[in-house]
């Protein structure tokens, strides 16, 4: 479904990632972990079309893709941002920010699908009308994640979806993901700091550090501890004695 | 600097602390009613955004905005009667005898000045020193908070450091007025998790140093409890359990154990993460 | 600002410590009982309970609503409420200016110059015996038009300069900010002089090299707005939905750079007349014998302090009217803003 090859992104002098390939199969839940700065974020952005100074190839659906996306793209790949206080428009209401994509893809049955998306991630109906910071933090990235579902896309890109939200927040925030996610069969990349978390749905993760993937493991062998590159130990051993604690 | 006729008396005594914030919408109801005391030790204070956790340290050292209503049965630093002391003597607790490490250095270093200025600045602020005497003490600093090459530090401003080494500035700048307690809210949620426990463990080791007290704010449960002696656990403005951070294991309370239980885990593998329900009792108000 | 360490920021901390609290929905807006209809028995109560309901049952019904409490927002602010009135009662005297005029405003009186106020000249008459009260009526609606023309110009033009030239960045941006350095390097009312010289002197030519000459400040504010909105994750989220580039800058990109734009314009207000008073004095603004509060200060200045009433009328005018805007302005920045609400 993702076919990345050789990906190679520099912003100026910061050599940000440095020629990583995988491929994520389809209804596949792939994840990326790192630490800040390890370019797996960047990587989901090129991959999402919002960063252009890359090199390499990326194809998804079979499809190599350049650096301009058109439409349709839009509608097959959509994004679901770290920060719900960021990444919704602070002066547009919920009902607007859900029919934007629809405006855009000339959708026709508007109305029915916003009330569907609301429904699917579970907010209520009054929420429709409101603005942002009027709904919790957890309130608004489910408005972020209908959002993204409301086009109906068939690959979601996942950015620390969960890091900004408390713990309980994050229970029912990665449910939902997880829900949807069989529903609709959705292929998905999620990027995250929190092994715990990317092992919780991913069934194969790639670890980052300085721009390269070192290692690439699936959730078993994450489990059991047989990872074989130093960092990828680290990291377990870092999230072993937090859950210990 | 401490004042020897209080030992064996709480460092900070907080009796029923109530704090509100009147909006044209109506009051809300931040802190209602949290009692607590801190000694020469180290006490968490844990809860979700909105459970009232940082507007009590921040009632504390009186850094709430105007509008804000405070009334407590007792708020006491020391022999310092919070509620009543003048703007003057606030000023000297603030960055004197209390120290405050916030979330993000990237906001709460000032991004024109160097890290070494800053540092030497807070120094000046409360103690009579001269210029090449605070660089050296700020040096001194920088050293003491695990700072490889200090001389560096010192000299870079605040874009050019990482977010750990930014924090440790930050703390260095907090300790350069030997304070007696030290307020760290959400020191390390801006940090990878290598770096958070680096930072915690520095914290740690420099209030045992110093004989400090500590109040460390956070949502993190699993990560405060591994620093503190004591854990405050906060929802909806009130205190609904304090334990040993030992004991964690043992809490009891409906809220603790939610919270404790709704983490993803990497050794074991669940299909669906319990999630905390909110059991409306929890905010009736405790006696 | 400095957003120094503990001690010194406690603007800062305060923010965050509100921002902290972070209530349960702060909507202290009345719960609506069952399906009020607008036009119920019930009269006004029920349309006010229909406009505040806290769950709208269609997106006009929640538009109205939110221009509702927007309204109830800016009757908060005292000060805002007296500018509207300000203004809304000029307009209505501008409008009125036939009616309510005692003389002509062109009709010469050389008998009676400067002539004190009097029951037969309210506000007394100027150095060619015109009543100053019917002067102020009518140059009311040049002045007043003259400033609304010029705003109506220079807020749009610069609002799509500085969003371009921000959101494209590169080439665009250093050709544009480029252009607009140009405009802003000149003196304001010399490059207005040039082209009103130029053009035919008058109202429109006064009205075309003002704007000329203030969209400059306007570009540059839209695109230091627009250069940190274009990095935000909202407007990454919008280029996720496919929206093309004109879209984002006018549904996503505008919206967020109109207060400081209210702002300033409504803080322009009185510079603008200013400048067309200053055209006018040159002779190249408002031709005599058109009435216009700017001119008519600057040739009742020859007698300022023997008879000031002559300028003072028009002064007071052009005080009431930059006064009322600014405060207006205030009152609407906050309005837009639905956070503050």
């Amino acid at each position: 479904m993702i076919d990345i090859q050789n990906l190679d992104i520099r912003f100026g002098a910061n050599h940000a990632v440095r020629g990583i390939s995988f491929h994520v199969g389809a209804g596949e839940t792939f994840g990326l972990v790192g630490e800040s700065g390890s370019g797996k974020s960047t990587v989901l952005r090129a991959i999402a079309g919002l960063i252009t100074e890359w090199t390499g190839g990326i194809a998804v659906d079979g499809k190599a893709l350049g650096r301009r996306r058109d439409r349709a793209f839009f509608r097959t790949v959509q994004m679901v941002f770290q920060d719900p206080y960021g990444s919704l428009h602070p002066r547009q209401t919920v009902d607007r920010i859900l029919s934007e994509p629809l405006a855009v893809h000339g959708v026709k049955d508007a109305d029915a699908r916003i009330l569907r998306a609301l429904e699917e991630v579970a907010l209520p109906r009054a929420a429709r009308f409101r603005y942002p910071h009027q709904l919790s933090g957890g309130q608004r990235q489910r408005v972020a994640i209908a959002r993204a579902l409301v086009a109906d896309p068939r690959i979601l890109l996942l950015d620390e979806p969960t890091s900004a939200l408390d713990v309980s927040v994050q229970a029912e925030v990665l449910n939902l993901l997880a829900d949807l996610r069989a529903a609709r069969g959705l292929t998905c990349i999620l990027v995250s700091h929190n092994l715990a978390v990317v092992a919780h749905l991913c069934g194969r993760l790639a670890v980052m550090q300085g721009g390269r993937i070192v290692e690439v493991l699936d959730e078993a062998a994450l489990r059991a501890g047989k990872a074989v590159h130093p960092h990828t130990q680290d990291l377990i051993r870092l999230s072993h004695t937090l859950e210990s604690a | 600097m401490s004042d020897p006729s209080l030992r064996g008396e709480p460092l900070v005594a907080v009796r029923n602390l109530h704090v509100a914030f009147p909006s044209a919408t109506g009051v809300t109801q931040a802190v209602r009613g949290v009692s607590f005391s801190i000694g020469r030790e180290k006490l968490g204070i844990v809860g979700e955004s909105g459970s009232g956790k940082s507007v009590t340290g921040r009632a504390l050292m009186r850094l709430l905005p105007a509008s804000a209503q405070v009334r407590a049965d007792a708020l006491r630093f020391g022999t310092t009667d919070i509620l009543a002391a003048s703007e003057r003597e606030m000023r000297s607790l603030r960055g004197g005898r209390i120290g405050l490490v916030l979330q993000d250095p990237k906001y709460s270093l000032n991004p024109v000045m160097t890290a070494g200025s800053q540092i030497a600045e807070a120094l000046r602020a409360h103690a009579r020193m001269g210029k090449r005497e605070a660089r050296d003490a700020a040096l001194n600093l920088l050293e003491s908070v695990k700072i490889r090459d200090p001389r560096r530090v010192h000299d870079a401003y605040p874009h050019e450091l990482s977010g750990g080494m930014g924090q440790r500035v930050m703390i260095a700048m907090m300790l350069a007025p030997n304070p007696e307690l030290l307020i760290a809210d959400e020191p390390t949620s801006a940090l990878d998790a290598s770096v958070q426990s680096e930072i915690l463990s520095l914290i740690e080791e420099q209030v045992d140093q110093r004989g400090m007290a500590l109040m460390l704010i956070s949502h993190d449960l699993p990560l405060v409890s591994r620093f503190c002696d004591r854990v405050a656990v906060m929802y909806a403005g009130q205190v609904m359990e304090e334990l040993p951070a030992a004991d964690l294991h043992k809490a009891t309370h409906g809220y603790t154990r939610g919270l404790l239980e709704c983490l993803p885990s990497l050794t074991e593998k669940r299909d669906r993460l319990p999630t905390l329900r909110r059991d409306p009792a929890w905010l009736a108000p405790h006696a | 600002m400095s957003a120094g360490p503990t001690p010194g920021s406690p603007m800062a901390d305060a923010a965050t410590a509100t921002a902290a609290v972070e209530p349960i929905p702060p909507d202290a807006v009345p719960e609506a009982a069952g399906a009020p209809s607008p036009r119920g028995p019930g009269g006004v109560p029920r349309r006010r309970e229909w406009l505040l309901t806290d769950a709208p049952a269609s997106r006009s019904q929640a538009a109205w609503g939110r221009r509702y409490q927007a309204w109830l927002a800016f009757r908060r602010n005292p000060l805002a409420t007296v500018g509207l009135a300000v203004i809304l009662v000029m307009l209505l005297l501008i409008l009125l200016a036939p009616v309510l005029a005692t003389h002509d405003p062109g009709i010469q009186e050389l008998g009676n110059r400067l002539a004190a106020p009097s029951a037969q000249h309210w506000l007394g008459t100027d150095e060619l015996g015109r009543d100053v009260w019917s002067r102020l009526l009518y140059g009311g609606r040049i002045t007043l038009g003259m400033v609304v023309a010029v705003v109506l110009l220079v807020a749009p033009l610069g609002l799509l300069v500085g969003c371009v030239a921000g959101y494209a960045g590169g080439i665009w941006d250093r050709l544009l900010m480029r252009v607009t350095d140009v405009f802003l390097a000149f003196p304001r009312l010399i490059l207005a002089l040039a082209f009103v010289a130029a053009m035919r002197p008058g109202v429109e030519s006064a009205v075309i090299a003002i704007a000329l000459t203030a969209w400059p400040p306007y570009a540059r504010l839209a695109r230091a707005e627009t250069l940190t909105i274009r990095r935000t994750d909202y407007v990454a989220a919008a280029r996720m939905t496919g929206a093309s580039h004109a879209r984002i800058v006018l549904r996503h990109v505008m919206p967020m750079c109109m207060p400081s734009l209210v702002v300033r314009v409504t803080l322009d207000m009185s510079s603008i007349i200013l400048t067309a008073a200053g055209l006018g004095f040159l002779g190249l603004g408002a031709q005599p014998p058109l009435p216009e509060w700017g001119t008519m200060i600057a040739t009742a200045r020859r007698f300022i302090l023997e008879q000031w009433w002559v300028a003072l009328m028009p002064g007071i005018a052009i005080f009431a009217a930059s006064l009322a805007f600014n405060l207006l302005g205030d009152g609407l920045r906050d309005v837009l803003d639905p956070k503050q609400r």
